[in-house]
């Protein structure tokens, strides 16, 4: 099965091993037992996370459409290019965590260990990047109270970046716990929902890149 | 029926882990609900400041001058004193109690016991969620004692005078930001409870609780969870923005060329202050469904549980649940008619409004309905589940009057509009508290509450509240303005001052006679009878533990369930109920 499958299964099916008895439908919970309910809740938990921040920038989306609308002292904010470099490394990101994934599906736990441990470090070249895309904006003279289309960028890509924070935080867990070879059953559920996570927020960037270019 | 296992966590030791920094979801619910209770207090003497106020605008108190001496300088309340009672007052019982002790504090308590868990999902998460809200309030709070004093703009902080900073007033400084900053601190707080509570609703339900089996209760908590979610995410990004406003120079909500002070706004341009009133309501709307929802679902509970009857249309009542969260996403814009935005628009919201009435009066319908032909015994947990409905019929109605543009373009800013949402939102959900409070408070401390006690404390209540608020609808009626510190001067409303004051001595009365709830509280806490186990003969999953429950709710038993939450009275059952977790081979099932 191709990365992409796997991942459009996890994120659209919701991740394996498939849910056993309970959730929203059949004959009812399947009990508060065992690790089969932890994860199964850490999955809707995650999921509803999700969905927290998905309003979180769709309230931001709609306050851009309509401040942008508004009179017209809207002006175009130059991007600064090397959003375009940060976009390519956290899409890389995301690519070697999934590798990882599938590294250790497979039983190559040293594989997943090299792959995750890439996989986190280019979340932080990201941080890193998108650090001096704020540090060039500012040398230029374009802060957050330049201009509306500039307040939005800060705010978007602030706020991007504290949940990428977060998100770095749970695989930078996972990679420690990982190295010091306490991986078991209970952590895949961490690498799933961190890894999840970090898609998310890849979506996201995307997302975002299209939102500046196209009306920032 | 029931399978042993091991207990998910070893119970904690000492104090500190024990009460303060619990993972316990019953220790985490009772300090939301005293979280709660202290902040109503507050509340409550906020309201009487004001009500004395709007009676006596001229009257010189010596400890008022005490209290603040530059905004009470002389004894004398300010009207800008008299806005930051009542901005404080609103918020604090918006938040701090409607949204806190229904969801937070008996959720948190019973959720995971009725559908048979052992915890709630994420115990870290609720614990950091209950710390999270108590450094919201003490934010909240602090707004009092920071220079300047609390905010003027309300509940709802409508720009540019929440925006623009010090210079509209003097709690719009400091005072402000505090209040922005606890609001954002409570969308986390929010957020993390509202992902407990729905991981827990899908995931940890015991075997054989179906989705269809869940007491109502926990079908309301988990549909108030979903729309805290949604809703609190959004007030956080506005939240957010404000901020920025005030603290950066960024023109998100603040127009240009304001005059303020007679001084002329130079740092802002382009903002909308009306984008801000699109953020607050798209959360400010489901708000009061997050207020209520909770509510109806004890009344319910409580109306099968006190007439010995089935509820009636147990179906129906879920799916009323259901549209009625999904349709208060749709219909924010009715809180903005007066903003002057296209009457189509207001049509469009009005006609959305008049649908989320279907829902109500389907759950109102069902509510007669179970109690009609019960065996209907009234204690005081009944006798408050009664009140409830009472208040939200009176509360419901006028809200048909405020949904309709042309009329609402009048009452807006009239008292009509405070009795209105005091009615159906304040009054209304403290009623649903009251009357959890008195239903589950054996199984929370293992002792009963004074019935004696409890009706008079009822009979008070529902009476002061009647004579607190439905005045309100008649003096807005006759015009008069909402928010004003004195209406005095003003001729028209000149004659309308003895209803004003008779509304705050009825706002004296209510006020005293919540002391005897509070005298019966403590004093059943220490001095009570001892409660049995189940002293309702209620159905549900609680009732089937010992009072208080043990540290894991089922010592380390998986309840199975076998029956719905509401078998009453079924023929040819031994007694009027059958508990949900009674052997299905009972001849009488289903």
């Amino acid at each position: 099965m191709g990365m992409a499958g796997s991942l459009t299964r996890d994120v659209v099916q919701g991740p394996p091993p498939p849910p056993i008895e309970g959730g929203w439908g059949g004959d009812g919970g399947g009990g508060s037992d065992g690790r089969g309910a932890f994860r199964r809740a850490s999955f809707t938990g995650l999921y509803v996370l999700l969905a927290a921040s998905t309003m979180l920038f769709a309230a931001f989306t709609s306050a851009m459409v309509v401040r942008r609308g508004l009179g017209d002292d809207w002006l175009s904010m130059p991007k600064p290019p090397i959003l375009l470099v940060n976009t390519a490394i956290l899409l890389l990101s995301s690519v070697a965590l999934e590798v990882a994934r599938r590294s250790l599906k497979a039983g190559g736990r040293n594989r997943f260990n090299g792959w995750w441990t890439a996989g986190t470090a280019l979340g932080l070249a990201f941080l890193g990047g998108q650090a001096m895309a704020w540090k060039q904006l500012s040398a230029g003279g374009v802060f957050i109270s330049t201009n509306p289309s500039s307040s939005f960028f800060y705010v978007l890509t602030v706020s991007h970046a504290v949940h990428l924070l977060g998100g770095f935080t749970a695989l930078f867990y996972v990679d420690v716990q990982a190295l010091r070879l306490s991986l078991g059953p209970a952590k895949r559920t961490a690498i799933d929902i961190s890894a999840i996570f970090w898609h998310f927020l890849d979506g996201l960037w995307l997302y975002l890149m299209v939102l500046f270019y196209v009306w920032g | 029926m029931s399978a042993p296992t091991h207990s998910a966590h070893a119970a904690p030791q000492g104090f500190i882990r024990k009460y303060v920094f619990s993972l316990d979801h019953k220790v985490i619910g009772i300090q939301y609900y005293f979280l709660g209770l202290f902040s109503v207090f507050i509340g409550m003497a906020l309201s009487l400041l004001m009500r004395f106020h709007m009676v006596y605008p001229e009257a010189k108190v010596a400890w008022f001058s005490k209290l603040w001496p530059t905004a009470a300088a002389g004894g004398m309340m300010t009207p800008e004193l008299y806005l930051s009672l009542m901005t404080m007052h609103g918020t604090i019982m918006v938040f701090f109690v409607l949204t806190t002790v229904p969801q937070s504090g008996f959720g948190n308590y019973f959720l995971p016991i009725q559908i048979g868990a052992e915890d709630m999902a994420f115990p870290v998460l609720n614990m950091m969620s209950f710390w999270t809200t108590f450094v919201a309030l003490v934010v909240m709070v602090a707004a009092f004692f920071v220079e300047g004093g609390a905010p003027l703009a309300g509940w709802t902080a409508y720009p540019p005078l929440s925006g623009a900073g010090r210079i509209t007033g003097p709690g719009e400084g400091m005072g402000q930001t505090l209040w922005i900053t606890s609001i954002a601190i409570f969308c986390g707080a929010s957020l993390m409870g509202a992902i407990n509570f729905i991981a827990t609703t899908v995931d940890l339900r015991c075997k054989g609780m179906r989705l269809m089996r869940m007491p109502l209760t926990c079908w309301t908590w988990l549909v108030t969870a979903i729309l805290a979610l949604l809703g609190f995410a959004v007030l956080l990004a506005a939240g957010l923005l404000l901020i920025l406003d005030r603290s950066v120079g960024t023109s998100f909500f603040i127009p240009g060329g304001l005059l303020i002070s007679d001084q002329i706004i130079t740092n802002h341009k382009g903002g909308s202050p009306l984008l801000w009133q699109h953020l607050f309501w798209f959360f400010g709307h489901p708000e009061v469904y997050i207020a209520i929802l909770p509510g109806m679902g004890v009344t319910s509970h409580l109306l099968a549980t006190f007439s010995r009857k089935p509820v009636f249309g147990y179906k129906a009542m879920v799916y009323a649940i259901l549209s009625i969260g999904f349709l208060g996403f749709l219909v924010w814009g009715h809180h903005m008619f007066m903003s002057g935005m296209n009457p189509y628009s207001a049509m469009a919201f009005s006609l959305l409004t008049m649908c989320i009435g279907v829902p109500s009066a389907i759950k109102t319908f069902n509510w007669i309905g179970t109690l009609w032909g019960g065996k209907i015994h009234f204690d005081t947990a009944m006798m408050f589940s009664l009140g409830f409905v009472s208040l939200f019929v009176t509360g419901g109605i006028s809200g048909i009057f405020l949904g309709q543009p042309a009329l609402d373009l009048y009452f807006h800013d009239t008292y009509f509009v405070v009795g209105h949402f005091h009615m159906i939102m304040g009054v209304a959900a403290i009623f649903g508290m009251f009357a959890g409070t008195f239903y589950w408070f054996p199984k929370m401390f293992g002792k009963m509450m004074n019935e004696t006690l409890g009706k008079i404390h009822f009979y008070g209540t529902f009476i002061g509240v009647y004579a607190i608020f439905t005045p309100m609808h008649f003096v807005g009626m006759a015009g008069n303005p909402r928010r004003y510190s004195d209406f005095s001067n003003i001729e028209y409303l000149a004659n309308l001052m003895p209803v004003h004051k008779f509304m705050t001595h009825a706002a004296y009365f209510t006020a005293a006679i919540q002391i005897l709830f509070l005298i019966n509280l403590f004093w059943s806490l220490w001095k009570g009878k001892k409660a049995p186990m189940n002293p309702w003969n209620s159905t549900s999953l609680e009732w089937t533990i010992p009072s208080p429950p043990p540290f894991d709710n089922f010592a380390g038993v998986h309840p199975v369930v076998n029956h719905g939450p509401y078998e009453f009275s079924v023929p040819g059952a031994a007694e009027d109920y059958i508990m949900q977790t009674a052997p299905p081979s009972q001849q009488t099932t289903e």
